[in-house]
């Protein structure tokens, strides 16, 4: 079910513009309308909304949101589905150039020209892009061959090439696991997938499906040290790193292929808001954001991993539906209470998004940890605790708070961290 | 019978071709890649050196500041991008100092204007990021920065609108005397021709020697640079120069051309001429210098790296004229500064082909212009506005990070990109941030569909730098 | 007394990844232990007697907007029969344009399940 290209809008001005159709922008577009929004736009560079999920082809989406277990693309389509019932417009193949403060958004769609819509609200949905070879700066040759694992998923998956032969993935995320079994399934020889960390970042499902189930070797604590060929890559050098997370040159070894796959994790894509100037977290890379979603500039929300990455879609769903609902309630002159209590990241907590929270209404904060803790308990300042068997960097941390934890609480800030048993 | 065939489409090869077009002569340019500029020229630090480097009496300073005079005028007339920033060279110490003025005086001798002491203050007021313990700088405001692979499409282009002809990926592997000339094996493929301009780059005396020339040798001198994110645009405004060694200009701090900063390179001789592999070694040297000339790069903030090579000749210095071997002018050894050089030494050269012979008669109809490719991210609005109504391509969004069009990307292929590479360094596409992570399918499916190729046979930069296969070329 | 031997496994169930033992007299399980949980002692024993898996991949689709058209089983089906029932997948190429659960495979390897579409793709336009 594509949406075809939809160079006439509807309307010359909207109540809440959405600028990206993934699932991020989708949920959006049902919370804005939930918000009471009546004109909703959602606006997609791709010929298709539904972001990064038509290539995630394995199953592992849902099981919060629909009770279910669906492949990428079954979750993009019922979200399409509910969307196009509610009557709300996507643009696709058009492109978001520019957003001023005052919510103007610039839309470019080829044979739809370019041309300025004025919105009341604008929510930021365009996910995240990838890690790249320069961030980790691997030594050696640039031959072809050094694919980003998203890049040669997308290959695999839609457009039908595979990357490669004979592959050596970096990184151990999901993304990472899940194309080694998809190489292997396709008939490449997948020779192993290294992790810089000295633990794997993916799920142990993963694991056990993606690696163990072909006999694909894991190695933790090393890293591609060097990519060798001129013209096609034809070998990497992969060495165990030191405590600083160097590479040990001596102690490497080298393996003949001609595909290395990097899986170094997602960024959010973050050109517009840059461009708007919003207030960034170092630490996400994505904006901040209070308990609407809204950004540091009025009327601008954000969702999804733009803000930050998320490894499970049905949690991009439940803050886009939040984000959207706000957008449409702004939209409408409604506005909530601002926030009146600061969200500090303590002892092995990286970030909280959001950055802030209202005393007076439940919120669901979601956090990632710096490090694998077991039997730890997770603290909000001195007003609530929650016992938890075990964080890891890779799974994002979700504590709902309610108005009655804050009840005798008159600060204005509060710290959030994870601390093992009995150190609290 | 070709007049002129000139092997080696670097910068060198591409600005003779170019100078040589304005008369009326039959030529060809023979390179072994598939593009122009793929070797060396684009793979450099990019800078038109101020003139004041080179030590007077070598033939390095006889072309350097001529010229730095010429790139105003061809940047106008080609349409690529030169920009005068600047250039300082920085002294920590009071011995350093001591250097600063002799640079200054050698300058003066070779005629380059402008040249100033800058005490501490002066410096960090106009470049308030370089470190506090520098003492001194010799500020030279005639350095400037280019994109020298656009130098090189832009040269190859006019050249080719003014009747050269370009054999790419024709690599020359053997050279045969004829009566009047030569034959030049091409590819497989002879190509006869009066006159010979060798302007091979590292290989310069391999080509020699095919020739029969056998009087020079050419060595490798690696040097690997560090591209720094979008993030610390402007963090330098000008070329920021350590003291120079006998080896090289030392690391330096860039603002490239579009913005973003450089960082390099190092100096290392290398036995193998093609080796550009970047190492551990040389990022740990790069950076650990460069933090002591401005504290706030780290190598975080590093997005892409490369290494390129350098010509080193016997002697030092570049070596430029006619061989023994009639009808052979060799252009060899064109190490740093040869970029900058490279318009001076294309008119020399013309000359010399004159004194060996070749009669030069000025093309009544030569086109000195070249169209600069649309760079859409560069255009106002309203202009924006009126090339996508007029061709929709232009509205389509391919490479993010540079917001690069479909438009652009057809514009490079019609204009001689044949690879992504070529495509890269034509429209930026695949330079920024995700370096190609998210818009090189779409740049090879175009290439596919202007070139009339299948996706399979689209390679990176030629040769065997295939990119993806078919399903069933894989496994059992 | 028997001889048993102890085959291992990663326990799926949660990020603490339990190494679970299973002590085994052929197909007989003799015990399990190391599981923190009861997710961990199902899985191993349902590992060790007969492991499953769904299955996703891609087959060919001609005249599509894509070129490959994602499928998945409906069930899982034995472990053992994955590579075998991919290999076979992509032997087969469909027509856009092609539905949303349209049955790829009926049967699959004769395990009962089918094989179906996970999305739409449509057929390219002319
Ligand atoms: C390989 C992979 C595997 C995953 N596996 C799982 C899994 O098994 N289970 C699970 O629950 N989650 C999984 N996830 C996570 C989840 O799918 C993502 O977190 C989620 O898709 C993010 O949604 P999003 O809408 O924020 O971003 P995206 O899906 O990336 O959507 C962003 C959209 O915005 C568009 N856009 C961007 N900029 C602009 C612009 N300027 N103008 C117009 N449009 C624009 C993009 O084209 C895109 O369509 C996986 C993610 C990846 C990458
Ligand atoms: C790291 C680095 C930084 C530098 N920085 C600067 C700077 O900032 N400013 C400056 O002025 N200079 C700089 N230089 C020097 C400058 O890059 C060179 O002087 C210049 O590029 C040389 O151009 P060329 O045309 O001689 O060589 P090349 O660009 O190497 O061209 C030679 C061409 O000949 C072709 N060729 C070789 N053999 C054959 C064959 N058998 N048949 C057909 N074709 C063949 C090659 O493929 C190649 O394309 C730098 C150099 C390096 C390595
Ligand atoms: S056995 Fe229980 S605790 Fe252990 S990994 Fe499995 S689910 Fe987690």
């Amino acid at each position: 079910m594509t949406t075809a290209t939809m160079p006439v809008l509807k309307h010359e001005a909207y109540d809440v513009v959405i600028v990206g159709g993934g699932p991020a922008g989708l949920a959006a577009a049902l919370g804005a309308r939930e918000g009471g929004a009546e004109r909703i736009l959602v606006v997609d560079r791709e010929p298709e909304a539904g972001g990064i999920l038509w290539q995630c082809i394995h199953a592992g989406f849902g099981l919060h949101h629909f009770k279910e277990e669906l492949t990428g693309p079954e979750y993009a389509t019922r979200f399409l589905r509910m969307v196009e019932e509610a009557g709300i417009e996507i643009a696709t193949n058009s492109y978001v150039l520019d957003i001023a403060p005052d919510r103007t958004v610039t839309i470019m769609s080829g044979e739809g020209g370019l041309r300025e819509v004025p919105a009341k609200a604008v929510v930021l949905a365009m996910g995240a892009r990838e890690r790249t070879r320069g961030a980790i700066r691997t030594a050696g040759t640039r031959p072809a061959g050094v694919f980003t694992a998203g890049l040669a998923q997308k290959f695999t998956n839609m457009l039908g090439y595979l990357p490669g032969k004979r592959v050596v993935i970096l990184g151990s995320g999901d993304i990472g696991l899940i194309m080694a079994r998809r190489l292997t399934l396709e008939g490449a020889e997948v020779l192993g997938v290294f992790e810089i960390m000295p633990y794997a970042n993916g799920l142990n499902r993963n694991i056990v499906q993606c690696l163990h189930d072909f006999d694909i070797p894991l190695h933790l604590s090393t890293t591609v040290a060097e990519i060798h060929g001129r013209e096609r890559v034809e070998a990497v050098t992969v060495a165990p790193v030191d405590e600083n997370l160097r590479p040990i040159l001596d102690k490497g070894w080298r393996i003949e292929c001609d595909t290395l796959l990097l899986a170094i994790g997602l960024i959010p894509e973050n050109e517009l808001s840059q461009r708007l100037n919003l207030r960034l977290d170092p630490v996400t890379g994505g904006p901040v954001v209070n308990s609407a979603m809204e950004t540091s500039v009025d009327g601008i929300f954000a969702c999804g991993n733009v803000v930050h990455i998320h490894d499970l879609v049905d949690f991009v769903t439940q803050e886009a539906l939040l984000a959207g609902r706000c957008a449409g309630e702004f939209a409408r002159g409604q506005r909530r209470p601002k926030d009146n209590i600061k969200l500090v990241p303590g002892r092995n907590v990286r970030y909280t998004v959001p950055h802030s929270i209202s005393s007076e209404r439940e919120h669901t904060i979601y956090m990632r940890v710096r490090e694998p803790m077991e039997r730890c308990v997770l603290r909000l300042g001195e007003v609530y605790q929650k016992r938890l068997r075990y964080v890891v960097p890779g799974e994002m941390v979700t504590l709902k708070v309610k108005p009655e934890f804050l009840e005798n609480f008159h600060g204005d800030s509060l710290l959030v961290e994870v601390v093992e048993r009995g150190d609290a | 019978m070709y007049d002129v065939t000139i092997i080696g489409g670097g910068i060198i090869g591409t600005a003779i071709a170019r100078e040589l077009m304005r008369y009326d002569v039959r030529a060809v340019l023979v390179e072994k890649e598939v593009e122009v500029g793929f070797g060396t020229s684009k793979s450099n630090s990019g800078i038109i050196h101020g003139g004041h480097h080179s030590e007077p009496g070598t033939i390095k300073a006889k072309y350097e500041w001529p010229g730095n005079q010429m790139w105003d005028r061809l940047a106008a007339e080609l349409g690529f991008a030169f920009k005068r920033i600047g250039e300082l060279t920085l002294a920590f110490s009071e011995e350093e100092v001591d250097k600063l003025l002799a640079m200054k005086e050698q300058g003066e001798a070779l005629g380059v204007p402008g040249l100033e002491i800058w005490d501490r203050d002066r410096i960090l007021r106009e470049e308030p990021n370089v470190s506090p313990s520098v003492v001194a700088g010799l500020y030279a405001p005639t350095t400037g920065v280019i994109n020298p692979y656009e130098a090189c499409f832009a040269f190859a282009g006019n050249a080719r609108k003014n009747g050269l002809e370009l054999a790419l990926g024709r690599p020359v592997s053997a050279i045969e005397r004829i009566p009047g000339g030569f034959l030049v094996i091409a590819g497989g493929e002879p190509i006869p021709t009066r006159f010979i301009v060798n302007a091979a780059g590292l290989f310069a005396d391999e080509v020699a020697r095919m020739a029969g020339d056998d009087t020079f040798r050419i060595t490798g001198r690696k040097g690997e640079e560090y591209l720094l994110d979008k993030r610390l645009q402007g963090f330098v405004q000008r070329l920021l120069f350590p003291l120079p060694t006998p080896e090289s200009k030392g690391i330096l701090v860039i603002p490239t051309y579009d913005g973003t900063l450089m960082v390099g390179p190092t100096a290392h001789a290398t036995e193998d001429k093609t080796d550009v592999a970047t190492s551990w070694a040389g990022s740990d040297e790069v950076f650990s210098f460069v933090k002591r000339v401005v504290p706030g790069i780290s190598e975080r903030d590093c997005i892409a790296q490369f290494a390129g090579v350098r010509a080193v000749a016997d002697g030092n210095d570049f070596i430029i004229g006619p061989s023994h071997v009639e009808g052979l002018i060799n252009v060899a050894g064109i190490q740093s500064p040869g970029l900058t050089a490279a318009p001076a030494i294309a008119v020399d050269v013309v000359r010399m082909l004159s004194d060996l012979g070749l009669e030069l008669a000025e093309k009544h109809d030569f086109d000195p212009t070249y169209k600069a490719p649309v760079r859409f991210n560069m255009l106002p609005r309203e202009e924006q506005r009126r090339l996508v109504a007029r061709d929709p391509s232009y509205g389509k969004i391919v490479c993010r990070c540079e917001y690069v069009t479909e438009g652009e990307i057809r514009d490079a292929i019609r204009a001689g990109a044949r690879t992504l590479d070529g495509i890269k360094f034509r429209t930026r596409a695949g330079m920024g941030r995700c370096q190609g992570g998210f818009c090189s399918w779409r740049s090879m499916q175009l290439l596919s569909e202007e070139l009339g190729i299948s996706m399979t046979e689209v390679t990176k930069k030629g040769g065997n730098s295939w990119l993806v296969c078919e399903f069933e070329e894989v496994g059992s | 007394m028997a001889t048993t031997t102890v085959t291992t496994y990663l326990c799926i169930g949660c990020p603490l990844g339990c190494r679970l033992e299973v002590e085994h007299d052929g197909p007989d399980i003799v015990e399990v232990r190391g599981f923190g949980c009861k997710i961990g002692k199902r899985f191993a024993e349902q590992e060790h007697t007969a492991p499953t898996r769904m299955v996703t991949t891609t087959v060919r689709v001609k005249g599509g907007v894509w070129a490959r058209l994602p499928v998945k089983t409906e069930e899982p089906v034995p472990k053992d029969k994955v590579l075998e029932l991919t290999d076979l997948l992509h032997t087969i190429e469909v027509s856009a344009p092609v539905k949303m659960g349209t049955v790829i495979l009926e049967n699959a390897l004769g395990t009962g399940v089918n094989v179906i579409a996970t999305r739409d793709v449509e057929a390219r336009p002319a």
